[in-house]
Protein backbone atom coordinates (compact mmCIF):
# COMPACT_ATOMS: atom_id res chain seq x y z
CA UNK A 1 0.00 0.00 0.00
CA UNK A 2 1.19 3.48 -0.82
CA UNK A 3 -0.31 6.83 0.09
CA UNK A 4 -0.35 9.51 -2.62
CA UNK A 5 -1.65 13.02 -2.83
CA UNK A 6 -3.55 13.40 -6.09
CA UNK A 7 -5.33 16.66 -6.81
CA UNK A 8 -5.05 17.64 -3.16
CA UNK A 9 -6.67 14.44 -1.89
CA UNK A 10 -5.01 11.62 0.06
CA UNK A 11 -5.39 8.50 -2.09
CA UNK A 12 -4.26 5.01 -1.25
CA UNK A 13 -3.06 2.65 -3.99
CA UNK A 14 -1.71 -0.87 -3.99
CA UNK A 15 1.86 -1.62 -5.00
CA UNK A 16 0.95 -1.69 -8.68
CA UNK A 17 -0.58 1.78 -8.44
CA UNK A 18 -4.26 0.82 -8.56
CA UNK A 19 -6.53 2.82 -6.25
CA UNK A 20 -7.96 0.75 -3.41
CA UNK A 21 -11.21 2.75 -3.21
CA UNK A 22 -12.84 3.59 -6.54
CA UNK A 23 -15.22 6.00 -4.79
CA UNK A 24 -12.40 8.44 -4.04
CA UNK A 25 -11.89 9.04 -7.74
CA UNK A 26 -12.65 12.34 -9.45
CA UNK A 27 -11.63 13.45 -12.94
CA UNK A 28 -8.88 15.59 -11.34
CA UNK A 29 -7.54 12.52 -9.55
CA UNK A 30 -7.54 10.66 -12.90
CA UNK A 31 -5.71 13.58 -14.49
CA UNK A 32 -3.10 13.52 -11.68
CA UNK A 33 -2.52 9.77 -12.07
CA UNK A 34 -2.10 10.18 -15.84
CA UNK A 35 0.40 13.01 -15.31
CA UNK A 36 2.36 10.84 -12.91
CA UNK A 37 2.47 8.11 -15.58
CA UNK A 38 3.43 10.78 -18.15
CA UNK A 39 0.42 10.26 -20.41
CA UNK A 40 -1.29 13.41 -21.75
CA UNK A 41 -5.07 12.88 -21.94
CA UNK A 42 -7.07 13.88 -25.04
CA UNK A 43 -10.89 13.91 -25.31
CA UNK A 44 -10.58 10.46 -26.94
CA UNK A 45 -8.81 9.19 -23.79
CA UNK A 46 -11.55 10.64 -21.60
CA UNK A 47 -14.24 8.95 -23.65
CA UNK A 48 -12.67 5.64 -22.75
CA UNK A 49 -11.95 6.48 -19.11
CA UNK A 50 -15.54 7.64 -18.64
CA UNK A 51 -16.88 4.48 -20.23
CA UNK A 52 -14.72 2.34 -17.89
CA UNK A 53 -16.08 4.25 -14.87
CA UNK A 54 -19.70 3.85 -16.01
CA UNK A 55 -19.27 0.18 -16.82
CA UNK A 56 -17.63 -0.52 -13.47
CA UNK A 57 -20.54 1.16 -11.66
CA UNK A 58 -22.95 -1.28 -13.33
CA UNK A 59 -20.94 -4.48 -13.71
CA UNK A 60 -18.85 -4.25 -10.53
CA UNK A 61 -15.63 -5.18 -12.32
CA UNK A 62 -13.08 -3.45 -14.53
CA UNK A 63 -13.86 -3.90 -18.22
CA UNK A 64 -11.43 -5.79 -20.46
CA UNK A 65 -10.23 -4.46 -23.80
CA UNK A 66 -12.73 -6.38 -25.91
CA UNK A 67 -15.58 -5.02 -23.83
CA UNK A 68 -14.27 -1.44 -24.02
CA UNK A 69 -13.70 -1.75 -27.75
CA UNK A 70 -17.15 -3.21 -28.42
CA UNK A 71 -18.96 -0.57 -26.35
CA UNK A 72 -16.99 2.53 -27.41
CA UNK A 73 -16.36 1.39 -31.02
CA UNK A 74 -12.69 2.27 -30.56
CA UNK A 75 -10.62 -0.49 -32.24
CA UNK A 76 -8.30 -2.46 -29.93
CA UNK A 77 -5.31 -1.33 -32.00
CA UNK A 78 -6.22 2.29 -31.26
CA UNK A 79 -6.57 1.53 -27.53
CA UNK A 80 -2.95 0.39 -27.69
CA UNK A 81 -1.83 3.65 -29.27
CA UNK A 82 -3.88 5.75 -26.81
CA UNK A 83 -2.73 3.77 -23.76
CA UNK A 84 0.61 2.25 -24.77
CA UNK A 85 1.89 -1.15 -23.56
CA UNK A 86 -0.97 -2.44 -21.43
CA UNK A 87 -4.14 -0.47 -22.19
CA UNK A 88 -6.38 -2.63 -19.99
CA UNK A 89 -4.30 -1.99 -16.90
CA UNK A 90 -3.56 1.64 -17.76
CA UNK A 91 -7.20 2.53 -18.32
CA UNK A 92 -8.20 0.92 -15.01
CA UNK A 93 -5.38 2.67 -13.18
CA UNK A 94 -6.24 6.13 -14.49
CA UNK A 95 -9.96 5.51 -13.94
CA UNK A 96 -9.30 4.57 -10.31
CA UNK A 97 -10.53 0.99 -10.78
CA UNK A 98 -9.05 -2.34 -9.69
CA UNK A 99 -6.63 -4.19 -11.98
CA UNK A 100 -8.76 -6.07 -14.53
CA UNK A 101 -8.92 -9.77 -13.72
CA UNK A 102 -8.18 -12.16 -16.49
CA UNK A 103 -11.19 -14.31 -15.73
CA UNK A 104 -9.57 -17.65 -15.08
CA UNK B 1 -47.03 -30.98 -17.00
CA UNK B 2 -44.36 -28.47 -16.14
CA UNK B 3 -41.28 -28.08 -18.29
CA UNK B 4 -37.65 -27.85 -17.19
CA UNK B 5 -35.55 -27.19 -20.30
CA UNK B 6 -31.81 -27.75 -20.30
CA UNK B 7 -29.93 -26.12 -23.17
CA UNK B 8 -26.84 -28.16 -24.00
CA UNK B 9 -25.89 -31.73 -23.08
CA UNK B 10 -22.22 -31.25 -22.28
CA UNK B 11 -20.73 -32.01 -18.89
CA UNK B 12 -22.77 -29.43 -16.95
CA UNK B 13 -26.07 -30.04 -18.76
CA UNK B 14 -25.88 -33.81 -18.55
CA UNK B 15 -25.12 -33.83 -14.82
CA UNK B 16 -27.92 -31.37 -14.01
CA UNK B 17 -30.37 -33.23 -16.24
CA UNK B 18 -29.62 -36.59 -14.66
CA UNK B 19 -29.81 -35.08 -11.19
CA UNK B 20 -33.19 -33.48 -11.90
CA UNK B 21 -34.58 -36.60 -13.60
CA UNK B 22 -34.34 -38.25 -10.21
CA UNK B 23 -35.14 -35.26 -8.01
CA UNK B 24 -38.34 -34.03 -9.69
CA UNK B 25 -41.67 -35.89 -9.51
CA UNK B 26 -41.96 -37.26 -13.04
CA UNK B 27 -45.72 -37.08 -13.08
CA UNK B 28 -45.50 -33.30 -12.70
CA UNK B 29 -42.32 -32.39 -14.56
CA UNK B 30 -40.86 -33.08 -17.97
CA UNK B 31 -37.11 -32.52 -18.15
CA UNK B 32 -35.97 -31.86 -21.72
CA UNK B 33 -32.36 -31.74 -22.89
CA UNK B 34 -31.81 -29.78 -26.11
CA UNK B 35 -28.63 -30.64 -28.00
CA UNK B 36 -28.13 -31.17 -31.74
CA UNK B 37 -24.99 -33.33 -31.34
CA UNK B 38 -25.67 -37.10 -31.39
CA UNK B 39 -22.69 -37.87 -29.20
CA UNK B 40 -21.09 -36.76 -25.95
CA UNK B 41 -17.36 -36.04 -26.08
CA UNK B 42 -15.04 -36.59 -23.10
CA UNK B 43 -13.08 -33.37 -23.48
CA UNK B 44 -10.18 -34.05 -21.06
CA UNK B 45 -9.04 -36.75 -23.50
CA UNK B 46 -8.32 -34.19 -26.24
CA UNK B 47 -5.03 -33.14 -24.60
CA UNK B 48 -3.46 -36.55 -25.21
CA UNK B 49 -4.48 -37.08 -28.85
CA UNK B 50 -1.80 -34.83 -30.43
CA UNK B 51 0.90 -36.87 -28.71
CA UNK B 52 -0.25 -40.18 -30.14
CA UNK B 53 -3.16 -41.38 -28.01
CA UNK B 54 -5.76 -43.19 -30.10
CA UNK B 55 -8.58 -43.68 -27.64
CA UNK B 56 -11.36 -41.78 -29.40
CA UNK B 57 -13.60 -44.82 -28.96
CA UNK B 58 -13.39 -44.36 -25.21
CA UNK B 59 -13.86 -40.59 -25.48
CA UNK B 60 -17.17 -40.65 -27.31
CA UNK B 61 -20.53 -42.08 -26.24
CA UNK B 62 -23.92 -41.90 -27.88
CA UNK B 63 -25.77 -39.10 -26.09
CA UNK B 64 -28.75 -41.37 -25.44
CA UNK B 65 -26.56 -43.54 -23.19
CA UNK B 66 -25.47 -40.59 -21.07
CA UNK B 67 -29.01 -39.45 -20.23
CA UNK B 68 -31.37 -40.89 -17.62
CA UNK B 69 -34.22 -42.89 -19.19
CA UNK B 70 -36.84 -40.45 -17.87
CA UNK B 71 -35.24 -37.51 -19.68
CA UNK B 72 -36.54 -36.33 -22.99
CA UNK B 73 -33.73 -35.47 -25.43
CA UNK B 74 -34.51 -33.35 -28.47
CA UNK B 75 -31.77 -33.40 -31.06
CA UNK B 76 -32.09 -29.77 -32.02
CA UNK B 77 -30.25 -26.52 -31.37
CA UNK B 78 -31.70 -23.41 -29.76
CA UNK B 79 -31.97 -20.27 -31.90
CA UNK B 80 -33.06 -17.85 -29.19
CA UNK B 81 -34.22 -17.58 -25.60
CA UNK B 82 -37.30 -15.39 -25.23
CA UNK B 83 -37.02 -15.00 -21.47
CA UNK B 84 -39.81 -12.42 -21.23
CA UNK B 85 -42.30 -14.98 -22.54
CA UNK B 86 -40.44 -18.02 -21.23
CA UNK B 87 -40.21 -19.67 -24.63
CA UNK B 88 -37.27 -21.20 -26.50
CA UNK B 89 -37.13 -20.80 -30.27
CA UNK B 90 -35.59 -23.90 -31.80
CA UNK B 91 -33.53 -24.38 -34.95
CA UNK B 92 -36.27 -26.52 -36.54
CA UNK B 93 -38.76 -23.64 -36.22
CA UNK B 94 -40.54 -25.20 -33.25
CA UNK B 95 -41.06 -23.37 -29.95
CA UNK B 96 -40.76 -24.82 -26.47
CA UNK B 97 -42.45 -23.12 -23.53
CA UNK B 98 -40.70 -23.63 -20.20
CA UNK B 99 -41.30 -23.06 -16.52
CA UNK B 100 -37.61 -23.16 -15.67
CA UNK B 101 -34.57 -23.21 -17.95
CA UNK B 102 -30.97 -24.14 -17.29
CA UNK B 103 -28.40 -22.82 -19.76
CA UNK B 104 -25.41 -25.11 -20.13
CA UNK B 105 -24.45 -24.26 -23.68
CA UNK B 106 -20.73 -24.05 -22.87
CA UNK B 107 -18.04 -22.22 -24.81
CA UNK B 108 -16.61 -22.68 -28.29
CA UNK B 109 -13.43 -21.62 -30.02
CA UNK B 110 -13.58 -18.73 -32.50
CA UNK B 111 -10.39 -18.83 -34.59
CA UNK B 112 -12.10 -16.66 -37.22
CA UNK B 113 -11.91 -13.70 -34.80
CA UNK B 114 -8.11 -13.48 -35.18
CA UNK B 115 -6.78 -12.20 -38.50
CA UNK B 116 -4.80 -14.78 -40.44
CA UNK B 117 -5.41 -17.66 -38.07
CA UNK B 118 -7.72 -19.50 -40.44
CA UNK B 119 -7.40 -19.70 -44.20
CA UNK B 120 -4.74 -21.76 -45.99
CA UNK B 121 -2.55 -22.21 -42.92
CA UNK B 122 -5.37 -23.61 -40.77
CA UNK B 123 -4.64 -27.26 -40.02
CA UNK B 124 -1.44 -26.99 -42.08
CA UNK B 125 0.80 -24.75 -39.90
CA UNK B 126 -1.89 -23.50 -37.50
CA UNK B 127 -3.61 -26.00 -35.20
CA UNK B 128 -5.90 -26.18 -32.23
CA UNK B 129 -6.45 -29.06 -29.82
CA UNK B 130 -9.76 -27.92 -28.31
CA UNK B 131 -11.84 -29.74 -30.92
CA UNK B 132 -11.79 -33.43 -31.84
CA UNK B 133 -10.82 -32.83 -35.47
CA UNK B 134 -8.25 -30.22 -34.39
CA UNK B 135 -6.55 -32.60 -31.94
CA UNK B 136 -6.63 -35.37 -34.57
CA UNK B 137 -5.12 -33.10 -37.24
CA UNK B 138 -2.30 -32.17 -34.87
CA UNK B 139 -1.68 -35.85 -34.19
CA UNK B 140 -1.11 -36.28 -37.95
CA UNK B 141 1.17 -33.25 -38.07
CA UNK B 142 3.48 -33.75 -35.08
CA UNK B 143 5.35 -36.86 -36.32
CA UNK B 144 6.34 -34.88 -39.43
CA UNK B 145 7.69 -32.02 -37.32
CA UNK B 146 11.47 -32.52 -37.37
CA UNK B 147 12.45 -29.48 -35.33
CA UNK B 148 12.03 -25.71 -35.18
CA UNK B 149 10.02 -23.26 -33.18
CA UNK B 150 6.70 -24.45 -31.76
CA UNK B 151 4.65 -21.58 -30.36
CA UNK B 152 1.62 -22.23 -28.20
CA UNK B 153 -0.51 -19.11 -28.06
CA UNK B 154 -3.47 -18.26 -25.87
CA UNK B 155 -5.15 -15.53 -27.90
CA UNK B 156 -7.42 -14.12 -25.21
CA UNK B 157 -8.86 -14.98 -21.82
CA UNK B 158 -11.07 -16.62 -20.67
CA UNK B 159 -10.39 -20.10 -22.02
CA UNK B 160 -11.68 -23.51 -21.16
CA UNK B 161 -9.39 -25.39 -18.79
CA UNK B 162 -6.83 -22.65 -18.00
CA UNK B 163 -4.14 -25.22 -17.14
CA UNK B 164 -4.37 -26.96 -20.54
CA UNK B 165 -1.75 -24.75 -22.24
CA UNK B 166 0.81 -25.60 -19.55
CA UNK B 167 -0.07 -29.28 -19.74
CA UNK B 168 0.31 -29.17 -23.52
CA UNK B 169 3.80 -27.70 -23.16
CA UNK B 170 4.85 -30.27 -20.54
CA UNK B 171 3.61 -33.12 -22.74
CA UNK B 172 5.28 -31.60 -25.81
CA UNK B 173 8.58 -31.49 -23.92
CA UNK B 174 8.21 -35.17 -22.98
CA UNK B 175 7.12 -36.11 -26.52
CA UNK B 176 10.08 -34.48 -28.28
CA UNK B 177 12.48 -35.81 -25.63
CA UNK B 178 11.22 -39.33 -26.32
CA UNK B 179 11.71 -38.80 -30.05
CA UNK B 180 15.29 -37.72 -29.35
CA UNK B 181 14.87 -34.33 -31.03
CA UNK B 182 14.15 -32.13 -28.00
CA UNK B 183 17.33 -30.12 -28.64
CA UNK B 184 16.06 -29.24 -32.11
CA UNK B 185 12.72 -27.93 -30.87
CA UNK B 186 12.21 -24.55 -29.28
CA UNK B 187 9.06 -24.51 -27.12
CA UNK B 188 7.52 -21.07 -26.61
CA UNK B 189 4.38 -20.27 -24.62
CA UNK B 190 2.92 -16.86 -25.51
CA UNK B 191 0.17 -15.72 -23.13
CA UNK B 192 -1.81 -12.48 -22.67
CA UNK B 193 -1.46 -12.91 -18.88
CA UNK B 194 1.38 -11.28 -16.96
CA UNK B 195 2.68 -14.65 -15.77
CA UNK B 196 2.30 -18.31 -16.71
CA UNK B 197 0.73 -18.67 -13.27
CA UNK B 198 -1.39 -15.90 -11.88
CA UNK B 199 -1.31 -16.97 -8.23
CA UNK B 200 1.87 -16.08 -6.32
CA UNK B 201 2.07 -19.47 -4.58
CA UNK B 202 1.52 -21.36 -7.84
CA UNK B 203 4.12 -19.21 -9.55
CA UNK B 204 6.64 -19.95 -6.81
CA UNK B 205 5.88 -23.68 -6.74
CA UNK B 206 5.40 -24.38 -10.42
CA UNK B 207 7.66 -22.02 -12.33
CA UNK B 208 10.56 -24.42 -11.82
CA UNK B 209 8.72 -26.89 -14.06
CA UNK B 210 8.81 -24.51 -17.00
CA UNK B 211 12.42 -23.66 -16.33
CA UNK B 212 13.50 -27.29 -15.88
CA UNK B 213 11.79 -28.26 -19.11
CA UNK B 214 13.31 -25.36 -21.04
CA UNK B 215 10.00 -23.77 -22.00
CA UNK B 216 10.22 -20.09 -22.87
CA UNK B 217 7.35 -17.95 -21.60
CA UNK B 218 6.33 -14.72 -23.35
CA UNK B 219 3.90 -12.73 -21.18
CA UNK B 220 1.39 -9.95 -21.88
CA UNK B 221 1.31 -10.97 -25.53
CA UNK B 222 -2.04 -9.87 -26.94
CA UNK B 223 -2.31 -11.43 -30.39
CA UNK B 224 -3.49 -9.17 -33.19
CA UNK B 225 -2.80 -11.48 -36.13
CA UNK B 226 -1.03 -14.59 -37.35
CA UNK B 227 1.08 -13.81 -40.37
CA UNK B 228 1.79 -17.28 -41.77
CA UNK B 229 5.13 -17.54 -40.02
CA UNK B 230 4.84 -15.16 -37.09
CA UNK B 231 2.40 -13.85 -34.51
CA UNK B 232 2.07 -10.09 -34.22
CA UNK B 233 0.81 -8.50 -31.00
CA UNK B 234 -1.16 -5.27 -30.63
CA UNK B 235 1.95 -3.60 -29.24
CA UNK B 236 3.94 -4.65 -32.35
CA UNK B 237 5.98 -7.49 -30.89
CA UNK B 238 6.46 -10.58 -33.05
CA UNK B 239 6.91 -14.27 -32.29
CA UNK B 240 8.08 -16.33 -35.27
CA UNK B 241 6.97 -19.95 -35.50
CA UNK B 242 7.39 -23.06 -37.61
CA UNK B 243 4.33 -24.59 -36.01
CA UNK B 244 1.57 -22.65 -34.27
CA UNK B 245 -0.70 -24.30 -31.75
CA UNK B 246 -3.40 -21.78 -31.00
CA UNK B 247 -5.91 -21.64 -28.22
CA UNK B 248 -8.26 -19.27 -30.01
CA UNK B 249 -10.66 -16.75 -28.48
CA UNK B 250 -13.55 -18.51 -26.75
CA UNK B 251 -17.14 -17.32 -26.79
CA UNK B 252 -20.51 -18.57 -25.62
CA UNK B 253 -23.14 -20.07 -27.92
CA UNK B 254 -24.52 -18.20 -30.93
CA UNK B 255 -28.07 -18.07 -29.48
CA UNK B 256 -26.73 -16.07 -26.52
CA UNK B 257 -25.77 -13.26 -28.89
CA UNK B 258 -28.98 -13.57 -30.91
CA UNK B 259 -31.04 -13.35 -27.72
CA UNK B 260 -29.02 -10.40 -26.40
CA UNK B 261 -28.46 -12.10 -23.05
CA UNK B 262 -24.65 -12.24 -22.91
CA UNK B 263 -21.59 -10.06 -22.42
CA UNK B 264 -19.07 -9.03 -25.08
CA UNK B 265 -18.04 -12.66 -25.60
CA UNK B 266 -21.55 -14.07 -25.21
CA UNK B 267 -21.00 -15.36 -21.70
CA UNK B 268 -24.06 -14.91 -19.50
CA UNK B 269 -24.00 -12.60 -16.45
CA UNK B 270 -24.77 -14.88 -13.51
CA UNK B 271 -24.90 -14.51 -9.74
CA UNK B 272 -21.59 -15.88 -8.49
CA UNK B 273 -23.08 -17.78 -5.53
CA UNK B 274 -26.66 -18.83 -6.46
CA UNK B 275 -25.94 -19.31 -10.21
CA UNK B 276 -29.22 -17.59 -11.09
CA UNK B 277 -28.98 -15.49 -14.26
CA UNK B 278 -28.68 -11.83 -13.33
CA UNK B 279 -31.08 -10.23 -15.79
CA UNK B 280 -33.65 -12.95 -16.47
CA UNK B 281 -36.40 -14.67 -14.53
CA UNK B 282 -36.33 -18.43 -13.90
CA UNK B 283 -33.02 -18.99 -15.66
CA UNK B 284 -30.02 -20.75 -14.10
CA UNK B 285 -26.62 -20.86 -15.76
CA UNK B 286 -23.65 -23.10 -15.09
CA UNK B 287 -20.57 -24.57 -16.70
CA UNK B 288 -18.56 -22.73 -19.32
CA UNK B 289 -21.53 -20.55 -20.38
CA UNK B 290 -21.24 -18.26 -17.34
CA UNK B 291 -19.33 -14.98 -17.09
CA UNK B 292 -17.85 -15.77 -13.66
CA UNK B 293 -14.15 -15.83 -12.75
CA UNK B 294 -14.40 -19.51 -11.73
CA UNK B 295 -12.43 -21.83 -14.03
CA UNK B 296 -14.15 -23.19 -17.11
CA UNK B 297 -13.59 -26.83 -16.18
CA UNK B 298 -15.52 -30.06 -15.73
CA UNK B 299 -14.92 -30.21 -11.98
CA UNK B 300 -16.39 -26.73 -11.63
CA UNK B 301 -19.47 -27.74 -13.65
CA UNK B 302 -19.85 -30.73 -11.35
CA UNK B 303 -19.63 -28.66 -8.16
CA UNK B 304 -22.01 -26.08 -9.63
CA UNK B 305 -24.51 -28.78 -10.58
CA UNK B 306 -25.07 -29.60 -6.90
CA UNK B 307 -25.83 -25.95 -6.17
CA UNK B 308 -28.12 -25.57 -9.18
CA UNK B 309 -29.88 -28.87 -8.43
CA UNK B 310 -30.59 -27.63 -4.92
CA UNK B 311 -31.64 -24.17 -6.08
CA UNK B 312 -33.98 -25.48 -8.79
CA UNK B 313 -35.87 -27.38 -6.10
CA UNK B 314 -35.84 -24.28 -3.88
CA UNK B 315 -37.18 -22.13 -6.72
CA UNK B 316 -39.98 -24.64 -7.39
CA UNK B 317 -40.89 -24.72 -3.69
CA UNK B 318 -40.73 -20.92 -3.54
CA UNK B 319 -37.96 -21.06 -0.95
CA UNK B 320 -34.90 -18.77 -0.79
CA UNK B 321 -31.95 -19.84 -2.96
CA UNK B 322 -28.76 -21.03 -1.28
CA UNK B 323 -25.78 -18.80 -2.13
CA UNK B 324 -23.63 -21.90 -1.94
CA UNK B 325 -21.22 -21.85 -4.87
CA UNK B 326 -17.75 -20.80 -3.72
CA UNK B 327 -15.82 -21.04 -7.00
CA UNK B 328 -14.47 -24.48 -6.10
CA UNK B 329 -12.28 -26.10 -8.79
CA UNK B 330 -10.18 -29.21 -8.70
CA UNK B 331 -7.83 -30.02 -11.56
CA UNK B 332 -5.21 -32.57 -12.43
CA UNK B 333 -2.27 -30.96 -14.21
CA UNK B 334 -0.31 -33.34 -16.45
CA UNK B 335 3.40 -32.59 -16.10
CA UNK B 336 4.73 -35.22 -18.53
CA UNK B 337 6.70 -38.47 -18.13
CA UNK B 338 3.83 -40.22 -16.33
CA UNK B 339 3.39 -37.64 -13.60
CA UNK B 340 0.74 -35.09 -12.71
CA UNK B 341 -0.09 -32.49 -10.09
CA UNK B 342 -3.43 -31.85 -8.46
CA UNK B 343 -4.72 -28.41 -7.57
CA UNK B 344 -7.78 -27.54 -5.47
CA UNK B 345 -8.94 -23.96 -4.96
CA UNK B 346 -11.89 -21.55 -5.01
CA UNK B 347 -12.76 -17.87 -5.54
CA UNK B 348 -10.83 -16.81 -2.45
CA UNK B 349 -8.27 -19.49 -1.63
CA UNK B 350 -5.38 -20.23 -3.95
CA UNK B 351 -4.11 -23.80 -4.46
CA UNK B 352 -2.39 -25.13 -1.32
CA UNK B 353 -0.23 -28.19 -0.68
CA UNK B 354 -1.62 -31.23 1.15
CA UNK B 355 -3.51 -34.47 0.46
CA UNK B 356 -6.85 -35.00 -1.32
CA UNK B 357 -9.64 -36.04 -0.94
CA UNK B 358 -8.87 -37.78 2.38
CA UNK B 359 -6.89 -35.44 4.66
CA UNK B 360 -3.40 -36.77 5.44
CA UNK B 361 -3.90 -39.85 3.27
CA UNK B 362 -4.78 -38.82 -0.24
CA UNK B 363 -4.19 -40.84 -2.34
CA UNK B 364 -3.58 -37.66 -4.30
CA UNK B 365 -0.96 -35.03 -3.49
CA UNK B 366 -1.89 -31.40 -3.91
CA UNK B 367 0.60 -29.05 -5.58
CA UNK B 368 3.15 -31.86 -6.02
CA UNK B 369 4.06 -34.04 -8.98
CA UNK B 370 3.30 -37.73 -8.48
CA UNK B 371 2.57 -40.91 -10.42
CA UNK B 372 -0.60 -41.44 -8.33
CA UNK B 373 -1.93 -38.13 -9.61
CA UNK B 374 -1.26 -39.19 -13.20
CA UNK B 375 -3.06 -42.49 -12.58
CA UNK B 376 -5.91 -40.42 -11.13
CA UNK B 377 -6.08 -38.28 -14.24
CA UNK B 378 -6.28 -41.35 -16.48
CA UNK B 379 -8.72 -43.18 -14.17
CA UNK B 380 -10.93 -40.13 -14.15
CA UNK B 381 -12.39 -41.07 -17.53
CA UNK B 382 -14.10 -44.10 -16.01
CA UNK B 383 -15.39 -41.96 -13.14
CA UNK B 384 -16.64 -39.38 -15.65
CA UNK B 385 -18.87 -41.82 -17.53
CA UNK B 386 -20.00 -43.86 -14.54
CA UNK B 387 -20.03 -41.45 -11.59
CA UNK B 388 -19.92 -37.82 -12.66
CA UNK B 389 -22.34 -37.72 -15.62
CA UNK B 390 -25.00 -39.93 -13.97
CA UNK B 391 -24.75 -37.55 -10.94
CA UNK B 392 -24.00 -40.32 -8.47
CA UNK B 393 -22.84 -39.23 -5.00
CA UNK B 394 -19.05 -38.77 -5.06
CA UNK B 395 -16.70 -38.46 -2.06
CA UNK B 396 -15.86 -34.84 -2.83
CA UNK B 397 -17.61 -31.75 -1.53
CA UNK B 398 -18.88 -29.02 -3.82
CA UNK B 399 -17.56 -26.52 -1.29
CA UNK B 400 -13.80 -26.29 -1.06
CA UNK B 401 -12.41 -27.68 2.19
CA UNK B 402 -9.28 -26.64 4.08
CA UNK B 403 -9.01 -30.08 5.67
CA UNK B 404 -5.84 -31.95 4.70
CA UNK B 405 -4.22 -28.76 3.47
CA UNK B 406 -1.10 -27.16 4.83
CA UNK B 407 -1.10 -23.51 5.68
CA UNK B 408 1.15 -21.41 3.50
CA UNK B 409 4.38 -20.04 4.81
CA UNK B 410 3.51 -16.49 5.92
CA UNK B 411 3.08 -14.33 2.85
CA UNK B 412 5.21 -11.30 2.38
CA UNK B 413 3.16 -8.33 3.57
CA UNK B 414 3.14 -6.86 0.08
CA UNK B 415 2.06 -10.07 -1.68
CA UNK B 416 -1.04 -9.61 -3.83
CA UNK B 417 -4.18 -11.15 -2.34
CA UNK B 418 -5.61 -14.39 -3.66
CA UNK B 419 -8.14 -14.53 -6.46
CA UNK B 420 -8.94 -17.42 -8.78
CA UNK B 421 -6.11 -19.13 -10.46
CA UNK B 422 -4.75 -20.42 -13.66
Amino acid sequence: MTLHTYAGTDIQTNDEGFMTDANQWTPSVGQAIASEIGLPLSPRHWEIINYAREDFAGAGKSPGLRRISKATKVPIKELYSLFPKGPGKLIARIAGLPKPKSCL
Amino acid sequence: MKQLAIIGGGTAGTIVANRMARALPHKEWTVTVLDPAPEHLYQPGLLFLPFGAHDERKMIRPRKKTLHRRLSWRQVGVRAVDHENKVLELDDGDRLAYDLVVITSGSRIRPELTDGLMGDAWRRDHFDFYTLDGAQALREKLPAFKGGRLVLNVVEMPIKCPVAPLEFMFLADAYFTKRGIRDDVELVYATPLDSAFTKPYCAAQMSYLLEAKGIKVVTEFNTMKADGNKLVSYDDRTEPYDLLVSIPTHSGAAFVETSGIGDELDFIPTDRHTLLAKDMRDVFVLGDAIDLPSSKAGSVAHFQSEVVGHNLLAAIADKPLEPDFDGHANCFVETGHGKAMLIDFNYDVQPLPGKYPVPGIGPFSLMKESRANHAGKLGFRWLYWHGLLPAKPLPVSHRMSMRGKKALPPAKPDAPTATPVA
